[in-house]
């Protein structure tokens, strides 16, 4: 590895990167790499690698200091500037990082640190040591589940898409990632794009694909950017084009930024969009694997799921499933957000309990007491119980969805019915508008839930609320309107009295 | 569907059986099990987004929308239980609440489905529990268009509308735009008025609520309850027959639908359905007119009758019978036009009647006949859905046949057919295309024979079917050996690879069809152009089997007809020649006079035996040549010289003014008979109001005439007729009255009543004498006249969308005016650039025969070099320019090639 030192800034903040930029000027070996999400703490954060000690919460006045004394002084500043003392080991260690495993700590840039830290292993060695039907099998073994929401077998998706006949078979990477407070995909572009791209190689591969999509969140501009080069690293390294490393395997990788919306995030209408039409969901079946885009055999495969490919290719499915659970193997990046003291990405072993969650990694709520916690993102559901198990099938029994690993964390202090309402805003705002029950419930619960918020509305109206949102359930298109029931349900039972003293009779 | 396998499922308890793979939704709807729903539409694939139709169904979780479920065999299904009901009710009142239900306001009052399904579940505005979302529905009220109206308010987001645009009508004019609540229909990227939409109607006649209604281009608004009786009849425009529901009200036509039958399946083109207000214009003629003093004054029928039959007695007596010539008409039903032939042929005794087919297809009956043995479409309309390859040359067939174009482009959208066009101009249909082939104006026979070159070089003959079906081969590759690609770019500017391509394509298929139409028969070379056309199907077998073929698209509504019933001057009805002694005989006996033995003179023949003093009088029935014929100067000399004109109308046409005597008919909704479409299909027309005035079927008219001048034909129906027609002519003998009153739409030959008609040509047998298919050896020859350095451009004309022949019906309609007022020149920007001529600018164009004033558009259909005008309208006449240089066989004329110049107007 480079013997260069530089730092790594967190959320994007100019006048910190600003700063930073003029006082390291004349450093020798010393850089700046903007706007990667590092992805422990709320706040600006910065970190200094290679010994990967962080900073968050840090206002421009203080940057002088860390370079003073960090950069020119090799000194740690052990202080958090929110006040606190900085925890600067607790967190990487308590992780288990697999997906994560470079981010902040390698150049996202460098196709040789990627290179050098074993990133195109995976892929030379399915390419020349296993056929396609080896590496389904692998990532059967494995256990792997889509981490996209649904946890739908990986290995299984693959080996339908390979078998599904066809003229063309291509892989699509869902980066759209438009669910609320879900951020981890992104993480991920942003700070280790070619693991990605790995990822999608090996996939191509498996499934017999000659074409690869990466289909990414119009406003991600960073992750983009990363992509873009990436990409052409890539190609230039012979690892995406024709006749990749001499194997006879010939695939390509484009790089689409999505028009916008969250439905495009579902995967058909992501095909439909990628097709140049209108977002919305097609019906299913045929699903993806048999009818996908142009109608041919695809795979759509989440940012995080792909990126759990190369390990285990790499370890093998045996290693993989040391982590996690039998019905879950493997680890999860879980978004942590909400009233907790640490917010932010933490990967960590599937089946992990939300009061692990939250008070090992989440350090605890920052003011009052544990109520409840939004699991899931806009479209999971409240949970209120701490011991629940952080899996597919554990969520799932506390009447809950993992769905993309979002953790809005409430305290008793926290204002739930506000928190119900901006779902409800968002997803009438997101829904596509094609199916009866989802365009019109979202702008009646929306209704509804604003007179909740207002302390204006009647009990009669939690009661239509429901009912609608149960008819969105049952019969709405696609997974957006069905998914809607989950979170009013789960708010009106966990905080029904809230709801009641909203209402005037 | 014999061939589909039958299942047994269950709903409800009840056993029902049916095709495997069939709509649940409609699979039920059939059995009497009334499942709701609103974006199910029978003709377009399912959508699924109203989610009324939910069932259970046995092994599968939840509820699932029916419509988008497909019959498997054992399926186990509950359409109806409280559960479901609820839920549905529960939409229902989600779909009223974005709803304007003001019903006392809408033309769909009585006949919407929405208000149906609120009936039935009970939910009026009291007995619902949501409040209306209205005011926060964008309120998008479209009325830009010319024919339709949209109001998202009434609009349930079905997307009716937009499937049948496109997956009908295969346009794609409409989209959803918006998000959420704020979803709305769109045309183009705008409005109706700037979209890409011409105005078909699929939409409106798709739509289940008032959210998309006609407007009231008939006059009056109305309910579908207001009106008096529903008649389905056979368009009057072009050849593909639609099949029309006018509905009427006090004995006018209010709205026109698309009626569900053979050969349009509920579609139609704007024309058809926005277009026949022209019956109802004050410009009718109502009562027969003699011009006295140069002045036409009113007269009785018996004075008007009696005066031409005198007059044409004398003439005929003074004369002789050919002094006397008579143009029939494409535009008349079959029977009126066997009765005109019939009173040409036996009452004056003369073969000289003829009619505008002269001028589109007369280069077609040429050229089939002598190639294959009959002169018409050898396939069927609907063939095209499954043909593989489809060639389509001098055809703009999205404007002349838009309907006919809907099944050419429902095949390449949906059933991977391969389509390739050779046309000068840039038509509509390129955007389908695979290969589009840009010939100069003119070279098409070179075009063909380079193709032909490249299948044979590259062994892409069928060369079974050539040895066993066919003669002439040997001469005729003699010719074809000559065309080498790079032969034919040099004549055509085809590039030779495109050339290669296109005939790899149409030389590999298992099915391909040929279609074409005027841009091939309206050249001095339009036989040879067919004969070339015939010998590219024999060369690869591609005839005489399903979705193959040589297609000519007729264009009259009754072009096919007036041809079948002899209102040509070589042949009796049904092609028997008249030459022929045999068939002269047959129709001596039958109408009991001596019959003429000569073949009579064509359209352009006639007018200059009229300048020649050899026509003396002349009658036309439903004809308007002043517009239609070339060289109009000289068409106007001809009626000013002959002594007497009879001019039979619905309107006082421009030919029509040149007449001694005018007689009022019937429009076609206010007479029976029969037209026969492009497809050789004989469609029933069906009276459906009276005539205004006391205007009279022509087929009376004619009768009557005939009665004053001694021979009564003795029809007392269009029955009568028909009778007669099964008796003489053998390709309509099975074609009788009582089949075609039973809804039978039966394509001849049809020899006996128990014939099941003829859907393709030639399947065992040519119909030439020995059977066979005739190559002919056919070389290129150069357009009479070309562009040269004093007319330096190139003129082709033709048809547009909006307008019909003359316009004399489409001028006097409210809509189709909106869409294209009147006359303009396509010209090349580039070209307008060298000569200094803005976009809309009116120049003059001047060709040997005469000269234009005329608007000149930029436009990007035609090359450089050339130009393009529509011939319909009078003031800006396209046939002032056009050269009547005829073919030497059909004699045709030229329509097609004429060299102009384009003069700026100080
Ligand atoms: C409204 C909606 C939005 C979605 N958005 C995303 C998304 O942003 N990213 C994603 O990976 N999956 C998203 N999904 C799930 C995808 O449809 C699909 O299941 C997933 O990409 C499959 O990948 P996996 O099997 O790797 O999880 C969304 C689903 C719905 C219904
Ligand atoms: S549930 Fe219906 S309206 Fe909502 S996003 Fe899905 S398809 Fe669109
Ligand atoms: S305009 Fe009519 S057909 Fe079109 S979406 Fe609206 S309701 Fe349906
Ligand atoms: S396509 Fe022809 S027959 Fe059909 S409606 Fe239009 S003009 Fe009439
Ligand atoms: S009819 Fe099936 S969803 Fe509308």
């Amino acid at each position: 590895m480079s013997s260069r030192r530089y730092v790594l800034l967190g959320v994007a903040d100019d006048g910190v990167f600003s700063r930073l930029k003029a006082e390291i000027e004349g450093l020798p070996n010393v850089e700046v790499i903007r706007g990667l999400s590092i992805g422990d703490f709320d706040g600006v954060s910065l970190a200094v690698f290679p010994t990967g000690v962080r900073y968050s919460g840090v206002p421009v006045s203080e940057v002088p200091t860390i370079v003073k004394k960090h950069l020119e002084g090799d000194k740690t500043v052990d202080q958090r500037f929110d006040g606190s003392v900085l925890p600067s080991t607790i967190l990487p260690s308590r992780q288990k990082r697999i997906v994560l495993e470079r981010v902040g700590v390698i150049d996202p840039e460098s196709i040789d640190e990627y290179i050098e830290s074993g990133g195109y292993e995976a892929l030379k060695k399915a390419l020349n040591e296993m056929s396609p039907a080896d590496v389904i099998e692998e990532v059967k073994a494995s256990g792997l589940r889509g981490r996209g929401g649904a946890g739908f077998p990986t290995g299984l998706k693959w080996e339908f898409t390979a078998k599904s006949e066809g003229k063309m078979r291509f892989v699509i990477a869902n980066a759209d990632e438009s669910e609320p407070g879900t951020f981890k995909d992104r993480v991920i572009e942003e700070g280790d794009p070619h693991r990605l791209i790995e990822g999608v190689l090996i996939a191509g591969y498996a499934v017999g694909a000659s074409q690869g999509y990466i289909f990414v969140r119009g406003e991600h501009s960073l992750a983009i950017e990363r992509l873009k080069k990436a990409i052409a690293d890539a190609k230039e390294r012979s690892f995406i084009g024709e006749n990749i490393l001499d194997t006879g395997f010939s695939f390509d990788i484009r790089l689409v930024p999505s028009a916008g919306g969250y439905i495009c995030g579902e995967e058909t209408a992501l095909i439909e969009a990628l097709e140049g039409k209108r977002g919305q969901p097609r019906p299913k079946p045929p699903y993806p694997p048999q009818k996908g885009l142009w109608n041919q055999p695809t795979l759509v495969n989440n940012v995080e799921t792909l990126a759990n490919v190369p390990s285990i290719i790499m370890k093998g499915a045996n290693w993989y499933r040391s982590f996690g659970t039998e019905s879950s193997p493997g680890t999860k990046v879980y978004s942590v957000l909400g009233n907790t003291v640490h917010t932010g990405l933490f990967e960590a072993p599937m089946g992990i309990t939300l009061r692990e969650l939250v008070f090992d990694y989440g350090g605890g709520l920052k003011d009052g007491e544990f109520r409840a916690a939004l699991v899931g993102g806009a479209a999971g559901g409240f949970i209120a119980d701490l011991d629940t198990k952080l899996d597919f099938e554990g969520v799932k029994e506390k009447g809950g969805m993992l769905g993309s690993g979002a953790v809005l964390v409430l305290s008793d202090k926290a204002d739930a019915i506000g928190v119900l309402l901006s779902i409800a805003r968002f997803f009438k705002r997101e829904s596509c508008g094609k199916c009866v029950p989802c365009r019109v419930g979202t702008q009646i619960i929306t209704d509804i839930m604003t007179r909740v918020y207002n302390g204006n509305c009647t009990r009669k109206d939690l009661d239509v609320m429901l009912d609608i949102a149960y008819n969105m359930k049952l019969t709405s298109f696609c997974p957006l309107g069905q998914s809607v029931h989950l979170p009013v349900k789960t708010a009106l039972e966990i905080f029904r009295a809230d709801f009641e003293s909203r209402c005037g009779d | 569907m014999s061939s589909k396998e039958m299942v047994t499922i269950h709903i409800d308890g009840k056993e029902i059986h049916a095709p495997r793979g069939a709509s649940l939704l409609k699979v039920a709807r059939d059995n009497g099990i009334d499942i709701p729903g609103l974006c199910y539409y029978e003709k377009v694939s399912p959508t699924g987004s109203c989610r009324l139709c939910v069932v259970k169904i046995d092994g599968r979780p939840g509820l699932v929308p029916s419509c988008m479920v497909q019959v498997e065999d054992g399926m186990k299904v509950t359409a109806f239980d409280d559960e479901i009901e609820s839920v549905r009710r529960g939409i229902l009142e989600m779909i009223l609440a974005e709803h304007d239900d003001d019903c006392i306001n809408c033309e769909k009052n009585g006949s919407c489905e929405l208000q149906d399904l609120a009936f039935r579940y009970n939910l009026g505005r009291e007995l619902r529990t949501l409040p209306s979302l209205l005011d926060v529905v964008p309120k998008i009220y479209d009325d830009s268009s010319p024919v339709l109206i949209y109001d998202s308010h009434k609009c349930i987001k079905c997307g009716r509308c937009i499937k049948a645009c496109f997956e009908i009508q295969g346009k794609g004019v409409l989209s959803f735009a918006g998000k959420g609540l704020g979803e709305y229909v769109v045309a183009g990227i705008e409005n109706w008025a700037d979209s890409a939409c011409d105005g078909c109607g699929e939409c409106v006649q798709a739509c289940p609520t008032g959210a998309l209604v006609e407007k009231p281009v008939y006059g009056v608004r109305v309910r579908e309850i207001d009106v008096d009786r529903k008649v389905v009849t056979t368009c009057p425009y072009c050849g593909v027959g639609c099949q029309l529901e006018l509905w009427i009200k006090d004995d006018r036509i209010v709205k026109v639908r698309g009626y569900d039958d053979i050969p349009n399946r509920g579609s139609t083109c704007v024309k058809g359905r926005f277009g026949l207000d022209f019956v109802h214009s004050p410009d009718r003629l109502k009562y027969p007119l003699i011009k006295k003093d140069g002045k036409f004054v009113e007269v009785s029928w018996e004075e008007a009758l009696d005066y031409v039959a005198s007059r044409l007695s004398e003439i005929r007596d003074k004369y002789g019978p050919d002094a006397i010539a008579g143009l029939s008409s494409a535009k008349c039903t079959n029977e009126e036009n066997f009765v005109f032939q019939k009173f040409m042929r036996a009452v004056i005794g003369t073969n000289s009647v003829d009619h505008c087919a002269r001028l589109c297809h007369a280069s077609t009956i040429a050229g089939l006949v002598r190639a294959f043995g009959s002169g018409a479409m050898t396939n069927s309309i609907e063939e095209f859905l499954n043909a593989d390859v489809i060639f389509i040359t001098g055809s703009n067939t999205t404007e002349t046949h838009p309907v006919t174009a809907t099944y050419i482009k429902r095949a390449v959208l949906f059933h991977n057919a391969k389509l390739i066009v050779a046309d000068p101009r840039r038509i509509d249909l390129v955007d389908y295309a695979t290969v589009w082939l840009q010939q100069r104006n003119g070279t098409d026979v070179a075009l063909f024979n380079g193709l032909m070159h490249v299948i044979w070089k590259e062994g892409l003959m069928d060369e079974e079917f050539i040895r066993s079906r066919t003669e002439g081969f040997d001469e005729f590759i003699k010719v074809i050996e000559k065309f080498t690609p790079e032969k034919t770019e040099e004549i055509t500017d085809v590039p030779k690879e495109k050339i290669i391509e296109a005939a790899r394509l149409y030389g590999s298929a298992e099915r391909a069809s040929i279609v074409y139409a005027m841009g091939i028969t309206q050249h001095v070379t339009g036989t040879d152009n067919v004969l070339s056309l015939a010998n590219m199907a024999l060369l690869t077998g591609n005839v005489g089997r399903e979705s193959t073929g040589v297609n000519p698209l007729r264009g009259q509504n009754n072009v096919q007809g007036a041809c079948d019933l002899g209102a040509l001057p070589n042949v009796f009805p049904g092609y028997q020649k008249v030459t022929d002694p045999n068939a002269r005989r047959k129709f001596e006996e039958a109408w009991g006079v001596k019959l003429p033995e000569e073949p009579g003179l064509t359209v352009v023949e006639m007018m200059y035996a009229a300048t020649q003093g050899k026509v003396k009088a002349m009658y036309f029935m439903g004809e308007n040549p002043v517009i239609s014929d070339p060289n109009i100067p000289h068409v106007k000399e001809a009626l000013e010289v002959v002594e007497f004109l009879v001019v039979q109308d619905i309107f006082l046409t421009e030919t029509a003014q040149y007449a001694d005597v005018v007689l009022p008919a019937a429009s076609f909704a206010e007479k029976n008979g029969t037209y026969t479409n492009t497809e050789r299909r004989v469609l029933w027309v069906q009276k459906a109001i009276d005539p205004p005035g006391e205007a009279k079927p022509d087929w009376v008219i004619v009768q009557d005439v005939a009665r004053k001048m001694g021979y009564d034909m003795g029809y007392s129906s269009v029955k009568d007729i028909i009778d007669e027609i099964n008796r003489l002519v053998p390709i309509y003998a099975g074609i009788t009255y009582e089949r075609i009153r039973n809804g039978e739409k039966l394509q001849w030959p049809c020899p006996s009543p128990e014939h099941p008609g003829t859907k393709y040509l030639y399947k065992d047998r040519f119909n030439r004498p020995n059977g066979l298919g005739k190559f002919h050896p056919v070389d290129f020859i150069p357009p009479a006249e070309w562009p040269d350095e004093e007319y330096p451009f190139l003129l082709s004309t033709g048809r547009i969308l909006y307008h019909f022949h003359t316009t004399s019906m489409t001028r006097r309609t409210q809509a189709l005016p909106q869409y294209v007022e009147g006359p303009y020149m396509e010209m090349h920007p580039d070209d307008m650039k060298k000569l200094g001529i803005e976009d809309g600018e009116v120049v003059r164009v001047v060709s040997r025969r005469g000269e234009i004033k005329i608007k000149a558009i930029a436009s990007g259909r035609v090359y450089s070099g050339s130009v393009f005008i529509p011939f319909h309208f009078a003031e800006a006449a396209a046939n002032m320019l056009t050269n009547d240089a005829l073919d030497p066989i059909s004699k045709i004329p030229e329509l097609k090639v004429a060299a102009v110049r384009i003069e700026k107007i100080e």
